[in-house]
This record gives C-alpha cells, sequence and structure tokens, in this order.
C-alpha cells in the first residue's frame, strides 16, 4: 500500500529546472535510498515534499488510513503536522539551545496547554511539561545522547549533531522520515553505528524513510529500493542489484568523475 | 499543583515582599522624595516596556520600532477613562482597557506585517507607530497636539509595584513553557521550526499582541502618574530609548533587561548635572559599551542564584591555590 504517491513533480529556479517531472512511490514501511550526483535535486526535492519549496507543477499526495492528502503548496508546519518529518544537509539545530530543548521544540505541536497555562504555569503544565522532558530522555537515550542533554547543540561534535538532528525528527513523530545525507562527515565506525541505528528507530517507530547518501555502503546495505536522480530527472530505480548493474547510473556517476578530472 | 509551592517559589516571593515593604516604609518615613519617586516610576515603567520589547525582538528575534505607539494607546485610553470617572476603579479599568485596546491594534496589524522580515519590519513597525501618533494629534477626543493634562493621580508604589511584577513573572514564564521555546526556536531558525510543527506566524503575532498588551499597561502607568500626556511624549524617540534598554541589557536576557533599565535611568539623573552635552555624553557611553560588550551586560544569560553559587566557587578555587 502506497503512503506517498509524488507525480510529475517540477521545480524551476529561474532557467535553471532542479526537479523535473519525477514521478514516485513509497510503499509503507519501505526503506527507500535516494541517490545521485551532486546537483542532482534530491535535496530539491525533500524541499518540496516538506513544503520549504512549493512546487512549479505536479502533485504530492500522502496516503493516511485510505485517504489521499495533497500536500503541495502546504505550508511546512501543516505538512509536518500530517506526518513527515526530516533532518537537514546542512545541519539546522538550533543552535544556541540545549540538546534537551531542540527535541522538546519538536513536540511543541502535541502539548497540550494553552496560552493562560503557560503565562501561570498551572498544573496542566506542569503535569506536560515533566511528559515532554521524559518522552525527550526516552529519544535521547535511543539516539545515545542523553547524558549531553544539557549542553549547547553547537558545542556537539560532527557526528553527534547528525544524530540530535535525526532526534529532533523523531520527536515530531513522523510517520514518514526523511534523512538528508545523515552519514556526511561521520568516520566509518560511525557510519556503522548509524546503520544500526537507523533499522533500529525503524521498527521501534514503525517509520518509512526515505534516505539520501553519497555513502554507498551504507545505501547498498540497508536500503530495499533505490531511486537515482540526475540533473533533475529520475533516470533509474530499482533494488541495489539492480541498480549496480544499471547503464543510465553508472554513466552518470562515471559523467560526474570524468567532469571532475 | 507541586508548580507553586516549590522552595524558589517561596524565595521568589519573600524577596519580593520585601523589596516591595523596604521601599513603602522609606517612602512613608519621607527618606524618598519625589523626585526620587517619579525616577523609580520611569524605571519600572522602563521595565515593562523593555522585558515586553525583548520577548518580541530577544527572545523570538522580530525587530520592532513600534513599542512607543502600543505605549500611547494605553495612556490615551486610561487618561479618557480616569478623566471622566476618576475613581479608582475607573483607574483599574482604564488600564486594562488600555492594555486590551493595544494589544488589538498589536493583533490586527501584526497579522499582516509580521509576514516580513529583519529591516521591513522594523520600518512597517515604526510607520505604524508614526501612525497612531498623528491620529492622535488629530483627534478631538485626544485634545490633539496639546494632549491631555490634569489627569488624575492613581498610581502609587502598590499599582507600579504590582503591575510592573505582575508583567515580568507573567513573561518569564511564558518564555519558560513549550509555546515561549517555540518563539525561540523562530529566533534561532525559523525553516527548520517551521519543519518541525511550528506555525511562526501565530507565534509571531502572539508575542506581538503580548507585548502590545503591556507596552498598553506601561502607557496606562505612565499617563497616571505624570499628570499629562501629549502625541509629542509617544515619538519614534521613546520606541528607540526602550530598543536602546533591550540591546543594552543583552538580547534574551529577561534580568539584562531590568538591570539596563535601572543603570541607564542612574546614568541619565547623573548626568543631569551636566545638562547641556547630557545627551552627547549618553550617546558616548552607548556607543563605548556597545564596543566593549555587544552582546549587552547580560548577553543572554540570566542573573540567577546558580550564578552566583558559580561565582561564589572560582572563587574559593583560586583562594585554595
Ligand atoms: N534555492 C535555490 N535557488 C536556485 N537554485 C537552487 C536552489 N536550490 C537548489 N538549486 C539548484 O538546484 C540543483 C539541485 O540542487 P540540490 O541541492 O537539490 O542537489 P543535491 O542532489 O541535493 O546535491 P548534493 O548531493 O550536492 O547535496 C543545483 O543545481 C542547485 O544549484
Ligand atoms: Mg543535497
Amino acid at each position: 500500500m502506497a503512503i506517498l504517491s509524488v507525480k510529475k513533480l517540477t521545480k524551476s529556479f529561474g532557467g535553471l529546472t532542479a526537479v523535473s517531472n519525477v514521478s514516485f512511490e513509497i510503499e509503507k514501511g519501505e526503506l527507500i535510498g535516494l541517490i545521485g550526483p551532486n546537483g542532482g535535486g534530491k535535496t530539491t526535492v525533500f524541499n518540496l515534499l516538506t513544503g520549504i519549496y512549493v512546487p512549479t507543477s505536479g502533485t504530492v499526495e500522502l496516503i493516511k488510513e485510505g485517504k489521499a492528502k495533497q500536500l503541495q503548496g502546504l505550508k511546512p508546519y501543516t505538512i509536518c503536522r500530517h506526518g513527515l518529518a526530516r533532518t537537514f544537509q546542512n545541519i539546522r539545530l538550533f543552535k544556541d539551545l540545549t540538546v534537551l530543548d531542540n527535541v522538546r521544540i519538536a513536540m511543541h505541536k502535541n502539548v497540550k496547554y494553552g496560552l493562560i497555562s503557560s503565562f501561570l504555569h498551572l498544573p496542566s503544565y506542569v503535569k506536560e511539561e515533566k511528559k515532554l522532558v521524559q518522552k525527550s530522555m526516552e529519544l535521547l537515550t535511543i539516539l545515545k545522547l542523553n547524558e549531553k542533554k544539557d549542553e549547547f547543540a553547537k558545542n556537539l561534535p560532527y557526528g553527534e549533531q547528525r544524530r540530535l538532528e535525526i532526534a529532533r525528527a523523531l520527536a515530531a513523530e513522523p510517520t514518514l522520515l526523511l534523512l538528508d545525507e545523515p552519514a556526511a562527515g561521520m568516520n566509518p565506525a560511525e557510519t556503522s553505528d548509524l546503520k544500526e541505528l537507523i533499522a533500529l528507530i525503524r521498527d521501534k517507530f514503525n517509520l518509512t524513510v526515505l534516505l539520501i547518501d553519497h555513502d554507498m555502503s551504507l545505501i547498498m546495505n540497508i536500503c530495499e529500493r533505490i531511486y537515482v536522480l540526475d540533473h533533475g530527472m529520475l533516470i533509474a530505480n530499482g533494488t541495489p542489484e539492480e541498480i549496480k548493474r544499471n547503464k543510465l547510473v553508472i554513466e552518470a556517476y562515471l559523467g560526474e568523475d570524468v567532469g571532475d578530472a | 499543583m507541586a508548580g507553586f509551592f516549590k522552595k524558589s517559589w517561596a524565595v521568589k516571593l519573600v524577596s519580593l515582599a520585601s523589596v516591595f515593604i523596604l521601599v513603602q516604609l522609606l517612602i512613608s518615613a519621607g527618606f524618598i522624595d519625589s523626585y526620587i519617586q517619579a525616577t523609580i516610576a520611569t524605571i519600572c515603567i522602563n521595565i515593562i516596556l523593555a522585558v515586553s520589547l525583548n520577548l518580541i525582538t530577544g527572545f523570538t528575534g522580530q525587530f520592532s520600532l513600534g513599542h512607543a505607539g502600543f505605549m500611547s494607546i494605553g495612556a490615551y485610553v486610561c487618561a479618557i477613562i480616569t478623566l471622566r470617572i476618576g475613581t479608582t476603579g475607573s483607574f483599574i479599568l482604564g488600564v486594562f482597557a488600555g492594555a486590551i485596546a493595544a494589544a488589538l491594534v498589536g493583533f490586527l496589524v501584526g497579522l499582516p506585517t509580521l509576514r516580513l522580515k529583519g529591516d521591513y519590519l522594523a520600518i512597517a513597525t515604526l510607520g505604524l507607530s508614526e501612525i497612531i501618533r498623528i491620529i492622535f494629534t488629530n483627534l478631538k477626543i485626544t485634545n490633539g497636539a496639546a494632549g491631555l493634562s490634569y489627569i488624575p493621580r492613581f498610581v502609587n508604589w502598590f499599582w507600579i509595584f504590582i503591575f510592573t511584577v505582575g508583567t515580568v513573572l507573567l513573561i518569564v514564564n511564558y518564555i519558560k513553557s513549550s509555546h515561549g521555546r517555540a518563539c525561540i526556536a523562530i529566533r534561532e531558525d525559523e525553516i527548520a521550526s517551521e519543519a518541525m510543527g511550528i506555525n511562526s506566524t501565530r507565534y509571531k503575532v502572539t508575542v506581538f499582541t503580548i507585548g502590545a498588551f503591556c507596552a498598553g499597561i506601561a502607557g496606562a502607568l505612565y499617563a497616571s502618574y505624570f499628570y499629562d500626556i501629549a502625541p509629542k511624549t509617544f515619538g519614534f524617540l521613546k520606541s528607540i530609548d526602550v530598543l536602546v534598554i533591550v540591546v543594552f541589557g543583552g538580547l534574551g536576557s529577561i534580568s539584562g533587561s531590568i538591570l539596563a533599565a535601572i543603570v541607564l535611568a542612574l546614568i541619565s539623573t547623573f548626568l543631569q548635572s551636566f545638562s547641556e552635552i547630557r545627551m552627547i555624553l549618553y550617546a558616548l557611553m552607548l556607543i563605548i559599551i556597545m564596543i566593549f560588550r555587544p552582546q549587552g551586560l547580560m548577553g543572554s544569560k540570566e542573573l540567577s542564584l546558580s550564578l552566583f553559587k558559580k561565582a561564589g566557587k572560582l572563587f574559593s578555587k583560586k583562594e585554595r591555590v
């Protein structure tokens, strides 16, 4: 059963078409890879799915409990409330806030007390805040960040900042999690931990995951299906084995190497 | 009910009560003359203005230059009501009517303008407060450019204290709530906070409205303490004054705003004796302070007991070595 259905998605920036006529579907519970050479349009697809960019044309449909919901044109916060959460390639944590606050903020959309209670710190405030801390600490423990809860996000080492991005996205309680290069800047040991972590959270939170990364060992290892974007166009789609042997894909990546030389 | 009866609350309550009683005793005993009383009133009114502007600018990151406009709405509404009725009840009514009127304008204007960012928002809010000023200059009920005078004085140390402590505590509580954290997230990274499910427009309008409400209270207190008000009292320079307090105290620090309101009042009192070059000295001082401490007195930190404890620890370590 499809959970997300993207049809003829296009985004142009002036003369440049960053994403061109892209259509794909994601089944519930899948772990899908999205790969392609630099500038291929992967991050732009994430920005279109999460409402940060409005598509030039095309539709994004989320299917929840048998009902289809059009997401294109909605505000990012609404899309998040429909169950899409993401991490950012160029880490966008709340730098001057603590690790705990970063996670708690993503839980705000479900907070059950209002303005009056926040002014007066009524019992509903006390109860709900306790719950927020408890839930955040559970998440931070899974992400092995519990001992850093009072540190400022900006003071964490790179790998931990990436993990905090994941923790924050999970705090938004998504059904579809979008990870944009979570392994970038990680050493092989950290990447291997990340691999286990992604598998773990996917089972634990019943997630569907769309994963962008340049680390082929990560992608080929854990993804069930892979989409390949080059120059904004979807050039291939299949299992890791199929993608490895796909001529268009090899050419796209070779083309990049030749271009660099 | 755990939140109400914690030890920290008891400590706060006792220290606030002792400040109130101490000043009240000094006033009753005649140690504090009317000049110092007026200075205290000015400081408290500035604290309300600065703390509420800090909520908008320091905590939510929205650059507003319209605070004097909201203050003037509170001042005129309260003045008109107390001039007509003239009882203590009418003063209380006036304060809240003024605050609500200011909040209403803040809300209606905030909806369209808060979509603007940075400098554009600053210019739009500046324009708004000028429009308010011009309206008051041209209305009959506000007596035009001459303004209103002989406003009955109901404000005394008791009311000033209650309203100042009240607004500061409510704003501090708000900042320490999930809603407050949402505001700080918008300041930190608006795109990321939206992607995490926070409706940034809603929170910007909320803090703008709260800020306008508090500025309305400050204006009402001003009108009732200083007898007369005119549109020029609430010009562009008044907004700048408040902004200076906020920046000087530290964007995102409530105790910084309070401290700055006090320090700047003391400086300008001290400068009275150099009346001719007073404003030049004042401006020079600000420039020098900003060069050496651009993050303001407190940065985004708060004065707290634990801060004193930390300082104490540092000190004792040094002694041992
Ligand atoms: N806001 C924007 N304005 C103009 N051009 C943009 C914008 N965002 C992306 N682009 C362009 O769109 C193209 C695709 O960029 P995108 O970031 O989606 O690539 P990517 O596949 O994520 O690359 P990488 O692997 O390097 O992260 C690039 O040519 C980029 O310069
Ligand atoms: Mg990218």
